[in-house]
């Protein structure tokens, strides 16, 4: 597997990123404030109203950096491309699939499947690690719920039945996901997703997370050769990473949800790194930002071992293992895509 | 219809011979599907072609004209690419050179990182440069040239009419490959540790169990 390196997470709002030989300069109006070099770079995230110049943009799309800039309230701008990368043959299949729904829907439900596996285990995960204190029987029977609808997922020939399937699911899960927060309970709780803007502590961390995860997988699907704009259960919509959305879906509990948990639970972060606006919205702060990118990069750094692949990778590169096994599929190497299922 | 025009756009790298030799899923997928990682060996060896790597630069020495990045190809291999070095040596039993006097035998120099290979990746790549050259030049050549970067030193290879053949065949193939855009599936083995495509092709991945199993022993 390819090796992990580095994201630079640029939070000052007012920087700005430029090339210096082999080197990323962050400059504050005239001072230098930060130099990488790039080969310890693997992407560049900016937050807030930091720009980059041309010449960086160019180095980063040659060097298969992700650059992306994401706005002060997290929301995804854009990210710089490069090249097309890899084979026309490979996306015209992806393309030819994803205009038949029929085979849309076989690749669409592994994800599925790998989405609502991975939210069953969490719920187990749970029932192993704090008996004490959550409510063993209704996770017990939710799991088993969840099992059920896996089992119908796997049959599923209609787009419409797994996505309602998915649904379901999705209810059963976020119902137990406030008893899944063990501290600081007064400050974290959920009682159900609030997107635009969150409108609470958990909502805001859940948003942020997912954006990464988002940006990350799409750089992924790039990476091998795959159009991250063109999905098999999100359909196409203008500016949409739909392919990205898709393979999300069986990333979100598993690599989202958990680390934000674990920021709560670990009460790595608190009430101080939020900030509430007079419309209800809830914001992280700075310092919070900074905690919150420090645990994520830590977090990708973690070695398992891919349940698919046998194979011990940092946390960080499943999403590109994913996108491999994806691209493996689509070229005729694999008869199915292997999802990400973890218990 | 008679055409006499070669569609050279449909012409296949010279150099992806010696990765079709080395593996054929190796070369479908930097070829067709155009995959490439660097790693610490491609990279050595960009290094080593910085060197042969000066087209303007034409040197004589002696007996010798010596032409560095020779652009080349085959109209009837269908093939194009580019000699690092090739060395025309005065010999009476030679061919003339445009703007040049006497007549001179050409011999192709292959640079390479490393040293000799127990495969025919390296000689196979060098027979067909001269194949090339025979075509363009409209002359024989019997002997060529690797020059490996850690022995340092050059290594003669004699340009049989089996190399020849064997060359012919596997272009061919080659051909066919492209053609139908088909990425083989190949045996693994060893030799796929110092594959520099290691990563992307996922060798291992290829005999795994069916992806359903996989999927279904997470029901329990």
């Amino acid at each position: 597997m390819r090796k992990l390196l580095n994201t630079l997470y640029v939070t000052t709002p007012d920087a700005y990123l430029s090339l210096n030989g082999e080197n990323v300069v962050v400059s504050k109006g005239e001072e230098e404030i930060g130099r990488i070099p790039l080969h310890n770079l693997e992407g560049i995230c900016t937050i807030g109203w930091a720009g980059a110049s041309p010449a960086l943009m160019y180095a980063c799309a040659e060097r298969n950096i992700s650059l992306c800039f994401l706005s002060s309230s997290f929301r995804f701008q854009t990210r710089v491309i490069g090249e097309s990368k890899g084979n026309v043959v490979l996306r015209k299949t992806q393309y030819r699939l994803s205009d038949d729904e029929k085979e849309s829907v076989k690749i669409a439900r592994n994800f599925i499947f790998a989405k609502v596996c991975n939210q069953k285990w969490i719920l187990e995960r749970a029932t192993r690690n704090y008996p004490m204190r959550i409510d063993v029987p209704t996770f017990k029977e939710s799991s088993k719920y969840l099992t059920e609808i896996m089992k119908r997922i796997l049959v599923t020939e209609d787009l419409e039945l797994l996505r309602g399937l998915e649904g379901q699911a999705a209810n059963r899960y976020f119902q137990h996901f406030n008893e899944l927060i063990l501290q600081q309970k007064d400050d974290f709780y959920f009682h159900g997703r609030s997107r635009r803007p969150p409108m609470d502590n958990v909502n805001a961390l859940l948003s942020f997370s997912y954006t990464l995860l988002a940006n990350e997988v799409a750089s992924a699907l790039e990476t091998v050769g795959l159009d991250a704009y063109v999905g098999f259960l999100h359909r196409d919509r203008p500016g949409r990473a739909s392919l990205a959305l898709d393979m999300m879906e069986e990333l979100r509990s598993v690599i989202a949800d958990r680390f934000v948990l674990n920021l709560i639970n670990k009460k790595i972060i608190n009430s101080k790194h939020f900030l509430k606006k007079e419309s209800g919205a809830v914001l992280l702060t700075d310092e919070g930002r900074k905690i919150f990118l420090k645990a994520w990069q830590e977090r990708k750094q973690e070695q398992i071992t891919h349940p698919r692949l046998n194979e011990k990778i940092p946390f960080g590169l499943v999403p590109y293992a994913q996108a491999l096994l994806l691209a493996r599929f689509l070229r005729g190497d694999a008869e199915e895509y292997a999802p990400f299922l973890w218990k | 219809m008679f055409t006499t025009e070669n569609n050279e756009s449909d012409y296949l790298m010279l150099s992806g011979i010696q990765h079709f030799q080395f593996c054929q899923r190796q070369w479908a997928l930097i070829h067709i599907e155009q995959q490439w990682e660097e790693n610490l060996k491609t990279i050595e060896g960009q290094y080593i072609h910085k060197k042969a790597n000066q087209p303007f630069l034409r040197e004589k020495r002696g007996n010798k004209l010596i032409v560095r990045a020779l652009p080349i190809c085959s109209h009837e291999l269908k093939i194009s690419g580019i000699c690092d070095v090739v060395e025309f040596v005065r010999h009476p039993s030679g061919i003339t050179l445009q703007g040049e006097v006497g007549t001179f035998i050409p011999i192709p120099i292959e640079y390479k990182r490393g040293r000799p290979k127990k495969g025919k990746e390296d000689v196979v790549q060098l027979v067909a440069q001269a194949m090339c050259l025979e075509e363009m030049l409209a002359c024989d050549i019997k002997e060529a040239y690797i020059y490996y970067h850690e022995i340092k030193h050059r290594v003669s290879i004699e340009i049989t009419e089996e190399l020849r053949e064997e060359v012919r065949k596997m272009i061919k193939l080659m051909h066919q490959y492209y053609e139908n855009r088909y990425t083989p599936k190949v045996k693994t083995g060893k030799f796929c540790e110092s594959c520099s495509l290691n990563n992307i092709c996922l060798p291992e991945s290829l005999n795994r169990e069916p992806v359903r199993k996989y999927m279904e022993r997470f029901l329990e």
